[in-house]
């Protein structure tokens, strides 16, 4: 088994891994970062979302060792109690979650695309969600919460 | 005002660790030792097992066990039984065959449970499961819902060779006949009600465990009712005390009534967690979700109105065939779509109504309740066949409504099919709903649309749902310890409702308490002394009601503590705030100063009983009624079929209003799920019977650029039947969206003639129905 060395949060971990084992395993199995979570098998829902060197991806559709050598950020590396990240406290006050399930999905890649448009309106937020499934919410207010989060983060960005 | 307390949109307090990742779902929970379990399922529809050859398997490498049906009757396990009494259409007891956990000489639907293999790492037993050579002989199968009913259908079941299991019949047939025969003008229709998966995003688990040493059960399993899990395990399973079992639930990532009581699944992981002495978990995944899972709707209703001279309704009669799958695992495969059949007169005062319910067996995975259980269906049939009556009849669809609606004074109100209404005022509704829809606008937006050669729809539905059974007790504890703070302790189960935040609010409100203060629990059957879980949009009504009773009994008992504290009789000691008070005075002192008081016997009466927890048990009379008003507004695009929901408002009656934060959120989320039954999703076997949606590249989910605003009112009419008020919200949503969105749709096809269309209506299907009129029209 190959090892790979990752910085996950901050944190570099040198583990040794399958080759055929996807990314959201090796967090969630290996490193027990559970917060990444497994919502289907075809690469169609996102609650797995992280970011890799910044980007947000599936990491359900990439192998651990192809994340060999870079920076991985999960959702418990967004926030802590005491102070919730911007796009958190924005989905907190908007009630944009309900079970909670797809939420790291949603928050990771809801602060992506608040980076990469920061002046995002709701036609924009409601495509750039096309990869992220919800099912309790009817994203009515997920698209709210991250309208207001990208505002919230213009001075942090 | 309290800051917490009833009528507040407090943010939740379930949030902080969801949102960063600290919640703890089925999957997310891991044992020393634990070995994992895959479950090999039909790829037939239906098919004799000739032979199992599990040697192959068995020698795999890290396989720790393979299973088969004959395994577990050697075992002596048993199996669920329904137990509602119905019959079969001759008055001979109902045929309900029972759902094994391992089939062992026929599977009856693409997904059948035949293997269980356990291995050391799930991919060993993947592997190990497709080492495991069955052959099967294919038989006839059938899965379509009108097909399964008619004669020559191929059995599913070789003792019941018409597949009909039972019937259900409410209201009265003969004085309906006779109300019929005095119509002046009867409108009848056929529609179909898909059958669609809960889709939850996380799909089930289930992670067993078996201590030799206190000779005792553990599940660890998403579901809505621990308790009743725990029982149906015990009692027909098992066959062991309760006490003997312990059911957790942590976070459930969703489940609308699909994650109801006992699955296939939790049987075995219990059953070879004891032979193998080792936790053994099973994650469903995805792809395997739509066929291990129960199913929602599916049923074909032909309904039909009777009017008199002046367009009052005066009869509906129904015929609802219910797909019921391949098996009656447990009476929640007959709860849909009869149970709630009751309010398919709607809001409507229709003197007579009869409905049958003819529950058919077919070669599908069975069906269940999933979000409103039968309620969208009742408010499906009876709100488009009001449209195709106006429309035949060439009357305004609202000025049929006015006519026909029960007027507030007419409350309480017992319907034909034995609902009692106890209050509501659907008129009202409506009326606040238009007014917020700007329905007298309609004309010149349709204008609009057409001029960009678009077709525009716009449709009025009033839904009515029957909630909070009185069939089921609720429980809640209050337990202070002795530095003040309070555990919350509730039979109910959140799926992502927010009860630890609906249930800190009335708390806060009955006992002035800090959300701080209080830890929810629920979903650990050790620790929750009684439950029947979430089901039916009761917690807030049962579970609320009981929290409020438990209060009662804090503030009884405080008072009493309260009076000797501050040298007083009880009877002068108020409670308000938080605090007891002597009457008339400044002396005071907390609940929390109580509580701590409580546990020092030199600070009771003495030989007083200490301590402060206590609990209640409440079952509400009747059910109640939440009621409300959808109007929705749609564009099609007659050249592509697309179909695009451009404005929707409901204005919804749920009683009391605990947090109007998280009713919106309900109320959104149900119309949502109906909007996606109506446009997109749905379960499809082919015509072999095999499933061709089993994934999300097949069945397809609303996406966040689907839906446009949705526009949530409140008009609440707080029900006298509870200490709260309460109605029920959960499913309030979803009911009345199916035909408010099928509808509009209808209303926007009109001009191009398509008068016919079942759900959903996606863009093939439209575009289809377009054409096919234009092609008989010569175009």
């Amino acid at each position: 088994m190959p090892d790979v060395t990752i910085t996950v949060n901050g944190k570099r971990e040198v583990r040794s891994v399958e080759t055929r084992t996807l990314l959201v395993h090796f967090l969630r199995e290996q490193l027990r970062l559970t917060g990444t979570h497994v919502g289907c098998d075809t690469s169609q829902c996102g609650a797995c979302v992280v970011h890799l060197d910044g980007r947000s991806v599936k990491s359900c559709a990439i192998l651990a060792v192809q994340a060999n050598g870079s920076e991985i950020t999960t959702i418990e590396g967004i926030g802590t109690e005491e102070q919730l990240h911007p796009m958190q406290e924005a989905f907190r006050e908007h009630h944009a979650l309900q079970c909670g399930f797809c939420t790291p999905g949603m928050i990771m890649r809801a602060i992506d695309l608040a980076i990469r448009h920061s002046e995002a309106d709701e036609t924009t937020v409601r495509r750039e969600l096309e990869g992220n499934l919800c099912r309790c919410t009817g994203y009515q207010n997920i698209v709210a919460a991250i309208l207001a989060g990208a505002v919230a983060m213009r001075p942090h960005v | 005002m309290k800051r917490y307390g009833i009528g507040q949109s407090v943010p939740r307090f379930e949030d902080s660790r969801l949102l960063r990742g600290r919640g703890r779902f089925q999957d997310d929970r891991n044992l020393p030792g634990q070995s994992y379990g895959v479950v090999l399922r039909s790829p037939h529809a239906h098919a004799r097992i000739v032979s199992i050859d599990t040697a192959a398997a068995r020698a795999a490498p890290g396989v720790l066990a393979v299973y088969t049906g004959e395994d577990y009757a050697a075992d002596g396990l048993g199996m669920p039984k329904a137990t509602l009494p119905r019959k079969r259409p001759d008055g001979s007891p109902m045929f309900a065959p029972q759902r094994p956990a391992l089939v062992v000489d026929r599977v009856r639907y693409v997904g059948d449970p035949v293997a269980f293999v356990v291995a050391d790492s799930l991919a060993e037993a993947k592997d190990a499961a497709e080492l495991i050579a069955i052959d099967y002989e294919p038989r006839s199968a059938v899965t379509d819902t009108a097909a399964a009913a008619s004669s020559g259908a191929a059995p599913v079941w070789d003792e019941c060779p018409d597949n009909i299991s039972n019937i259900v019949e409410k209201g009265n047939k003969s004085a309906t006949e006779a109300a019929f025969a005095r119509a002046v003008r009867t409108i009848k229709r056929r529609y179909v009600i898909t059958r669609v998966h809960a889709q939850y995003m996380e799909t089930r688990g289930a992670l067993g465990v078996y201590d030799e040493g206190d000779e005792r059960y553990t599940l660890y399993t998403d579901c809505q009712y621990p308790h009743r899990v725990r029982n149906m395990l015990c009692s027909t399973v098992f066959r062991i005390p309760e006490s003997k079992m312990r059911v957790v639930s942590g976070d459930i990532g969703g489940a609308f009534g699909s994650k109801g009581w006992q699955y296939v699944e939790h049987r075995l992981v219990l059953w070879a967690a004891r032979k193998l002495q080792r936790p053994v978990k099973w994650t469903c995944e995805r792809s395997e979700a739509v066929l291990a899972d129960e199913h929602g709707r599916d049923s074909v209703g032909e309904i039909e109105l009777g009017l008199d001279g002046d367009n009052k309704f005066v009869g509906l009669r129904l015929h609802l065939i219910g797909n019921i799958g391949a098996y009656v695992g447990s009476d929640r495969n007959l709860l849909v779509p009869s149970m709630m059949i009751g309010t398919a007169v709607g809001v409507y005062d229709i003197p007579s109504a009869y409905a049958l319910v003819t529950g058919v067996l077919s070669n599908t995975s069975p069906t269940a309740p999933y979000r409103g259980a039968g309620r969208p269906e009742a408010i499906y049939l009876i709100e488009r066949l009001i449209d195709d009556t106006a429309r035949e009849l060439n009357v305004d669809p609202l000025e049929l409504r006015r006519r026909n609606m029960i007027p507030a004074n007419a409350m309480p109100y017992q319907n034909a099919l034995g609902c009692y209404y106890d209050c509501g005022d659907f008129l009202a509704n409506m009326d606040m709903a238009l007014a917020a829809a700007d329905y007298a606008g309609f004309p010149a937006r349709r204008e609009q649309s057409r001029a960009r050669g678009m077709l525009r729809g716009i449709s009025v539905a009033n839904a009515i749902e029957q909630a909070a059974s009185p069939a089921q007790s609720e429980f809640a504890e209050i337990r202070f310890d002795t530095s003040g703070s309070v555990q919350l302790l509730m039979g109910t189960k959140n799926q992502g409702q927010g009860h630890e935040t609906t249930f800190k609010q009335i708390l806060h409100e009955r006992l002035g308490l800090d959300p701080g203060d209080v830890h929810f629990t629920d979903g650990d059957t050790d620790q929750v002394a009684f439950g029947m879980g979430t089901n039916g949009s009761r917690s807030t009504v049962v579970g609320g009601s009981a929290i409020y009773l438990a209060a009662e009994k804090i503030i009884e008992k405080g008072r009493r503590i309260a009076g000797h504290m501050l040298e007083s009789a009880a009877t002068d000691i108020e409670f308000a705030h938080g605090r007891f008070l002597v009457a008339g005075t400044d002396r005071a002192v907390s609940l929390k100063q109580v509580a701590a008081a409580a546990f020092v016997p030199a600070r009771l009466p003495l030989g007083f009983d200490g301590g402060l927890y206590e609990s209640a048990t409440y079952a509400p009379s009747k059910d109640t009624y939440p009621n409300g008003c959808h109007v929705c507004e749609v564009e099609v695009d007659p050249e592509t079929g697309d179909v695009a929901v451009v404005n929707y408002v409901i204005v919804d009656d749920v009683g009391t209003v605990i947090n109007p934060l998280t009713l919106k959120g309900q109320i959104v989320g149900g119309i949502a799920q109906g909007l996606g039954q109506i446009l997109m999703e749905r379960v499809v076997y082919d015509d072999t019977g095999q499933l061709v949606t089993a994934s999300f590249m097949d069945y397809a989910m609303p996406r966040a650029d689907v839906f446009s605003h949705i526009t949530v009112k409140s008009n609440p009419v707080p029900t006298k039947l509870n200490p709260l008020g309460a109605k029920g919200a959960g499913e309030a949503g979803c009911v009345g969206s199916l035909p408010s969105i099928m509808n509009a749709v209808m209303n926007a096809l009109e001009p191009v003639g398509v008068r016919q269309l079942d759900m959903p209506a996606t863009s093939d299907r439209v575009w289809k129905a377009i054409r096919s009129v234009a092609k008989e029209n010569g175009k």
